[in-house]
């Protein structure tokens, strides 16, 4: 099963959610019904749940985006790139190619229509993945994108390809999804079994698990449920919002400062409050029986 | 005119109701701008009581269409579509549009031309008056690509509202992360407000919203947010603030008055008057001597 944590708003508790499901689950004698536990990190904008897990990484590649590698011995500079491209990242002025690497999405149209087979392929480095394990014989990987890079697709797209095992059935993917409701949550999100929502009880989180709802099982068809994370704060628009919708709401996380705190030094509440621990547990198995139904 | 961006890296540390607190106080001493950059998850008309006054279409990039009649499923789309945007169906190939990105690689290679391209409307934006100035703002469809180009849409509109009325200020509410939308919303910016809370994400994330910003040589300044949630943390924070030559501007203490600022719809400046508005109020003295200079 794959499972995202998502939330729309940034900053309502994806993370925590993630990490502690993820150490709770680990940390099953026998691991529910799923034989391994593995933790991906696609928010790649602000990857932060390694900060918690604290991981020991043993593999590491560098990905990006394919651009073309123009050979200008074979270039007649006849332009039909530029006027292939839809991203304005190539331009031919008399005996000049231009090429603006930052606006390539690497859809290869220009070495596909290339009449004189002059273009090539190499790999524009935009981040990084990597791969380790953590406490709990659990399998990490996160992936990270380069500072000054804009597209954050491309290494959500290679990170989830490397990281995701092929069979997931006997297998609990987490992922850690990116906030916001634009193309990198899309990329995030696809392919996922159910999303997770973390929201908190404010004019604010609501405003944006509607749109992340829409996004989720509106676009993407996926079933969803919700945590309200710092519960006790704001309104009721939230809960009212999720009956009203028929969305499950599976856990409820009270305001607790001793969990702000916990969170502020980079600990695992189920290791802080060990309460915690098993509140966790019963999330993974309302998610199960979620999915089953 | 100066241009003032609120920025954060993480999301959740206040953004929003930091900006939502400039505008109240700003427009309180001469006429503001203010945009919300963050079109995903746009937040800032929840507090600031806007009047829409004009609505405007966002058309940005194109969708690929296959005419079914005319489809003979040689499958030469889905081969070069490198978006995974291509499904095959009964009869024909479809196009998945919240996976597509309007490259036309699938339209060139066509051999029957049965695809052809439509401009895509993938959000709104708007003009609206608030108490506080005219609010430039926009909605991206859900899981729809190119916000950095709404968010340099929706700015440049601001400005040329700005320049048109001779308004000395432009506020703008950006997003969180550090990717396209954030690198739109920053560009031309005299200034960068990055609003930063003392947990560990915080930091780290407080790292990488800085290196962009320099990255893009946009000057910056820091306001610690919830600062008295960890004091360790927020030492951590004024090291790496003085060790990178960054001001910090203030320090705003966790206090409930904030969200219940959100729950009423209002700037936490005009809603209340206590230690979180008095922080806010020379925050701002601050950031308008740095503006100024």
């Amino acid at each position: 099963m794959i499972l995202a944590i998502a939330s729309g708003k940034g900053g309502t508790g994806k993370t925590t959610v993630a990490v502690n499901l993820a150490r709770a689950v680990s940390c099953l004698p026998a691991k529910g019904s799923h034989t391994a536990v593995h933790f991906v990190d696609c928010d790649v904008e602000e990857p932060n749940a390694g900060l918690f897990l604290h991981p020991e990484i043993v593999q590491q590649r560098e990905v990006g985006v394919l651009v073309p590698d123009i050979d200008l011995r074979r270039c007649t500079y006849c332009g039909r790139c530029a006027e292939v491209c839809q991203y304005n990242a190539i331009a031919v002025v008399q005996q000049k190619v231009l090429f603006f690497p930052e606006l390539c999405h690497g859809c290869g149209s220009c070495t596909l229509n290339c009449p004189e087979g002059a273009i090539a392929e190499r790999l524009r480095v935009t981040g990084v993945i990597e791969w380790g394990t953590a406490e709990g014989a659990l399998s990490f990987a996160q992936g990270t994108l380069n500072v000054g890079e804009a597209m954050a697709g491309p290494v959500i797209r290679q990170l989830k390809q490397w990281a995701i095992p092929r069979r997931t059935r006997r297998a609990l993917v987490i992922l850690d999804a990116p906030p916001g409701t634009a193309c990198p949550v899309v990329e995030a999100l696809s392919g996922c079994d159910m999303a997770l929502m973390v929201t908190e009880p404010t004019p604010f989180g609501l405003h944006d698990l509607r749109l992340a709802v829409q996004v989720a099982r509106d676009e993407l068809g996926l079933p969803v449920a919700v945590v309200i994370n710092r519960d006790g704060v704001g309104d009721s628009g939230v809960e009212d919002y999720c009956t009203s919708e028929g969305i499950p709401v599976l856990l409820r996380i009270p305001m607790d400062r001793r969990i702000a705190e916990a969170y502020s030094d980079g600990k695992l509440v189920v290791d802080a409050i060990p309460e915690y621990r098993t509140r966790f547990q019963e999330l993974y198995q309302r998610i199960k029986q979620g999915a089953a139904s | 005119m100066k241009q003032l961006v609120v920025l954060s890296g993480k999301g959740g540390t206040g953004k929003t109701s930091v900006t939502a607190a400039l505008a109240h106080l700003a427009a309180r001493e001469a006429p503001i701008v203010v945009a919300d950059a963050d079109v995903d998850a746009a937040n800032l008309e929840l507090v600031l009581q806007p009047t829409q006054v004009e609505e405007h279409a966002f058309i940005s990039g194109s969708l690929a269409v296959v005419d079914a009649a005319l489809c003979t499923t040689c499958g030469q789309c889905e081969e070069v579509c490198r978006f995974d945007a291509v499904v095959a169906g009964e009869e024909s190939y479809r196009i998945e549009p919240v996976a597509c990105e309007g490259c036309a690689s699938c339209f060139h290679q066509c051999p029957v031309q049965a695809i052809h391209l439509e401009p895509r409307q993938s959000g709104q934006w708007y003009r609206s008056e608030t108490p506080y100035g005219p609010l430039f703002h926009a909605h991206l469809f859900a899981g729809q690509e190119n916000s950095g180009k709404l968010v340099t849409l929706v700015k440049q509109q601001a400005r040329l509202w700005a320049l048109d009325h001779k308004v000395g200020c432009l506020l703008v509410d950006g997003p969180p992360g550090i990717g396209c939308p954030v690198i739109s919303a920053s560009a031309g910016a005299d200034l960068a407000l990055l609003v930063v809370e003392p947990t560990v994400s915080g930091v780290h994330d407080l790292q990488r919203i800085h290196a962009t910003t320099e990255h893009f040589r946009v000057p910056s300044a820091v306001l610690v947010n919830k600062a008295d949630l960890n004091p360790r943390r927020a030492k951590e924070i004024k090291s790496f603030c003085s060790e990178h030559g960054v001001l910090i501007v203030g320090h705003v203490p966790f206090d409930t008055v904030v969200t219940e600022a959100m729950v009423q719809g209002q700037p936490v400046t005009a809603y209340a008057d206590g230690l979180v508005s008095r922080a806010l109020q020379r925050v701002w003295r601050k950031l308008r001597g740095q503006l100024i200079s």
